[in-house]
């Protein structure tokens, strides 16, 4: 039986900082300009110069240290804390001598001359053609999107300048999507301004039926967006099928895997008959979270689809490595410059770390250790799980019989499992399709006592929800501050999002 | 397995056989088949090069594929355009490194109470240096900052063109672009560039009037724009845009605003910029990151696509939390209706640069911007003293492209002189703006020592002989 240890998180009550302000002091004094160099009269033309300075706080280095500091204890990062429950997000383990490795670049410019990032362009060569064709059976890859949508707009845009090259755009207007595929399926090809179509699950397989996509397709479509294995940790064994029909359709097949943990030398995307798919490195790959970015999508296509890649596209001619940007075909520019490339060093380090035996071992543990938290889940009072058989990486549960059973919900339990010192849990995205839902998602890095601690707490919450709901719908209780007014939130009379506004309407 | 791996705890054989029997199964294979149609299983295992479990040999690996590279600390770059060597603080680097900060993602506000607070002051700092109210989370870019803003102007006014600068550069026109649509599908959104004055550098004030008709959603104009410009005209511009019903739009480089006036004195109704100068490294332009802030109007917040936090009281008298502002208009919960889309961005180069922020306060952005502006118009002042070099005008701040025409010489031809001699000349601008003949687009910071500089006017002296 696992124990749940007493727990607080920081609480400093730490003021916000223009509240730290004493004029004159100073953080940091830039660098000196040497005598010699004429002084800044003249150098800002009339009219443009800066009347009053900027309303920046004033402290000195060790105060404004501290203030970070204090904000940084009162973060839960993945790095202190058993992440399971933050699913769809792939919490895993970052290693720490991938920072070291990446910090090596951090004074490259960009435009340096190619000879003088031979280096770093053959790790980014090697890791899309070496790694991510092998993993997922694709011809050629770009780690130009700078996240996880931006990959999802990066093959919107793709699908839009090979239908527009046909003389088909106005005609194939529509994008297939599911309603358990990532929103950024249904939203960034809606941005690149095509029309959406969602299919809903089946109630039994919890995936959309091969008759509704056959349904859904026409001469109007332009493609689909998908993810598999779907938010609610199905893979949708049809998946050969469906993009034979949407092929059969005249459309393109898009592959949301950006978390294919689970899968990695299990299953590829170009066996399942997809134009282009992407990985999300700051997931599967092992980079950072970044408290949400940088991140990095890496975009692999067939060699049908090659010409349309973003530029630059990083080339191997003989022995060097060159930026190609002489590709008239080409969706042009998604990013500046290459892309997040340090995100692209960081998971080339991780893959090479793990090798192809250690990728499939990661994708195996990462599988098993969701077949043993289902197993662990089920048959706890109040947890149900919506649609039979198992699930990959995740599983979409629901609260809602707790909640019909206490009034307490997975809002009121996400409150609560702080108090524990536990992160809050993902959701879902909306709709909520399976009501009260939460997700967890155990990935390779957590051991058989994490997840063992992980479902004590979980399962202390839900007795509290059935002895004392009062309690737990108050919470958190144990945490940094006390239960949130959210009203002000969507109030425009009473939100702030500056020291400014704050000042003019709360203080 | 053979072995454990250090990053897999059940990576141990007997735990992982254990877990196994756990779940009554034999094998990981025997589960993936009843998940995963036979047909679509790999019959094979990877080929791929065996791993590198020991750290040690990891790092050694990957340390001997970069000892071939150099970067712009050891040597002397005068590269810039759209990324930028600056002094970064060295309190920057320790809170960025945090592990809390760095791993966190997606938790909630009160596990996460210190992101959310740093989120929001980042959102405020912001806002103080360029004199709005409303921010929200960074986005990916400049010019992805860009994209969004131009695509809430389109909104706001139900407008279908854009006026950018002619001058911008071409690949943020190009990101921008794909925000806008460049395809004849209905809803997208034209981008049309007016010119600017070869003389100054400056927007052609009659080119956009001409152009300036009752279809135009937004003018956006850059301060100071990728030729290191500084628009002098904002007022009359805003003026012209407003008296048309568009918004104006203002890009910014945020370091100069200790000195330049911030566009809200202008009349800039949406301010977006990059965050890269704010202490971020350049990590060979891994560094950028956006930003986009409005005046606290709700048809602002209501066409943003953005995070945006608020902040908020809590149920303890005093206490102060914070919470996502208006989320209904985000891709998280509207998808296909939402207000284009939400993603990862670049939140952690946000809490480095309201680091950054809080360190200079607004004396150090007013000294930072002064040291950028006499240390790159001293540079101008000496590479005009080499015979058959000029600067292509006076108003810039911090780079201004650098004419070789009459040298007879190549930008090509000088990078690579100068190359040998361990110094990155200014980027090659000679094929994206050929109206400007052979010039480098050179770029001179705080960073720069006075020694630095006249090495360089040294350097270029010996390659146009």
């Amino acid at each position: 039986m696992t124990t749940v240890r007493p727990y607080h998180a920081a609480r400093w009550s730490e003021p916000l900082i223009n509240e730290l302000t004493t004029a004159g002091e100073r953080g940091v004094i830039p660098p000196a300009v040497e005598d010699g160099i004429p002084n800044a009269k003249g150098l800002v033309p009339e009219g443009m110069a800066r009347k009053a300075p900027p309303l920046l706080p004033e402290l000195s280095q060790l105060q404004v240290l501290r203030h970070w500091l204090r904000l940084s204890q009162m973060t839960l990062g993945m790095d202190t804390d058993i992440d399971i429950g933050v699913g769809t997000c792939t919490m895993k383990y970052s290693p720490k001598v991938n920072e070291e490795l990446a910090s090596r670049i951090a004074d490259v410019h960009p435009d340096q001359s190619e000879e003088t990032m031979q280096g770093l362009l053959e790790i980014a060569w090697r890791f899309a053609n070496v790694y991510l064709r092998e993993i997922s059976g694709m011809d050629s890859f770009t780690f130009q999107p700078p996240g996880g949508s931006a990959g999802a707009f990066n093959n919107a845009v793709i699908m839009r300048k090979y239908h527009e090259l046909r003389g088909e755009l106005s005609q194939r207007d529509e994008i297939i999507t599911t309603i358990f595929s990532h929103p950024c399926d249904a939203a960034c090809p809606a941005t690149a301004g095509f029309k959406l179509v969602t299919l809903y699950p089946d109630e039994e397989t919890g995936i959309p039926s091969v008759e509704a996509l056959k349904a859904a397709v026409s001469n109007h479509t332009a493609g689909i967006f998908v993810t598999n294995p779907e938010d609610t940790g199905i893979f949708n064994g049809h998946i050969d099928e469906w993009t034979k029909i949407v092929h059969e359709a005249g459309g393109l097949c898009a592959y949301d895997q950006a978390n294919a943990n689970a899968i990695m030398g299990v299953t590829r995307a170009r066996d399942a008959g997809f134009d282009m798919c992407f990985f999300n490195l700051h997931k599967t790959f092992g980079s950072p979270h970044g408290s949400s970015g940088p991140g990095s999508a890496a975009v692999g296509v067939t060699k049908e689809l090659d010409e349309y890649l973003p530029v630059p596209v990083i080339i191997k001619e003989g022995e060097r490595y060159r930026l190609d940007y002489d590709r008239p075909h080409s969706i042009g520019k998604v990013r500046d410059f290459l892309g997040n490339i340090q995100v692209v060093l960081r998971s080339y380090a991780w893959a090479a770390a793990m090798g192809g035996e250690g990728l499939r071992e990661a994708a195996e543990v990462s599988m098993i250790n969701n077949q043993y938290l289902q197993k662990r889940l089920e048959g706890i009072r109040g947890i149900t799980k919506p649609y039979g058989g198992r699930r990959l990486d995740q599983v979409r549960w629901s609260l809602a019989k707790l909640k019909e059973d206490t009034g307490v919900g997975v809002d009121d339990v996400n409150r609560r499992i702080v108090d524990y010192g536990v992160q809050t849990m993902f959701t879902s995205h909306h709709p909520w399709v399976v009501p009260e839902p939460f997700t967890p998602e155990p990935c390779e890095s957590y051991s058989r006592a994490d997840i063992d601690y992980w479902v004590a707490v979980l399962e202390r919450v839900i007795g509290e929800a059935y002895s004392d709901p009062e309690m737990v719908k108050s919470a958190p209780h144990n945490s940094s501050i006390h239960k949130i007014d959210s009203s002000v939130l969507d109030d425009p009379e009473k939100w702030a999002m500056s020291w400014k506004a704050y000042r003019r309407k709360m203080k | 397995m053979k072995k454990p791996h250090p990053y897999i705890p059940n990576s141990v054989p007997e735990a992982k056989a254990a877990m196994l029997r756990d779940v009554g199964a034999e094998s990981a294979e025997e589960l993936y088949e009843q998940m995963i149609p036979k047909r679509l299983l790999m019959k094979r295992s990877l080929n791929l090069p065996e791993g590198i479990p020991s750290e040690h040999d990891l790092k050694a690996h990957v340390l001997d594929l970069l000892s071939r590279d150099t970067d712009c600390g050891k040597s002397l770059s005068f590269l810039g355009g759209g990324c930028w060597q600056h002094f970064i603080p060295q309190v920057c680097d320790e809170i960025v490194r945090r592990g809390e900060f760095l791993t966190a993602y997606a938790g909630g506000g009160y596990s996460d109470l210190g992101r959310f607070q740093a989120n929001w002051e980042f959102q405020s700092l912001i806002c103080d240096l360029v004199g709005m109210e409303v921010s929200g989370l960074p986005t990916y870019d400049w010019g992805s900052a860009a994209g969004s803003s131009v695509r809430m102007a389109s909104r706001l006014t139900g407008r279908r063109e854009v006026l950018v600068p002619a001058s911008m550069s071409p690949a943020r026109f190009g990101v921008v672009s794909n925000f806008c649509n460049p395809t004849d599908m209905p809803g997208s959104i034209k981008l049309t560039k007016v010119a600017y004055d070869k003389k100054t550098g400056m927007m052609d004030l009659g080119d956009l009037e001409k152009k300036l008709t009752e279809i135009v959603a937004a003018v956006y104009v850059e301060n100071p724009g990728y030729l290191g410009v500084i628009e002098e005209r904002g007022k009359e511009i805003a003026k012209l845009a407003h008296d048309t019903g568009a918004e104006f739009v203002v890009g910014v480089d945020p370091i100069s605003l200790g000195v330049l006036a911030p566009p809200s004195d202008y009349g800039a109704d949406i301010v977006c910029g990059e965050l890269q100068p704010l202490g971020v490294h350049m990590n060979a332009g891994g560094g950028l990151g956006g930003f986009i802030a409005t005046r606290d109007e709700e048809r602002y917040v209501a066409e943003s696509p953005l995070r945006i936090i608020s902040i908020t009281p809590t149920s303890e008298p005093g206490e102060l939390g914070f919470g996502g502002a208006a989320f209904e208009r985000t891709s998280y919960m509207a998808r296909e209706k939402a207000k284009d889309w939400v993603g990862t961005t670049t939140v952690l180069h946000g809490i480095t640069a309201a680091v950054y922020l809080s360190l200079m306060g607004p004396q150090g952005m007013r000294e930072v911007g002064e040291a950028i502006l006499r240390k790159s118009h001293y540079a101008a002042k000496r590479f005009k003293e080499v015979k058959g070099l000029d600067v292509a005008w006076e108003g810039f701040f911090k780079e201004f492209p650098l004419n070789l025409e009459a040298t007879g010489r190549t930008v090509n031809e000088v990078n690579a002189a100068l190359l040998r001699k361990g110094i990155f000349g200014g980027k090659d601008i000679s094929n994206e703006f050929p109206e400007l003949g052979q010039s480098a687009l050179t770029c001179v910071t705080e960073v720069h020592s006075k020694a630095d500089i006249d090495r360089l006017t040294a350097e270029l002296r010996e390659a146009v002989a």
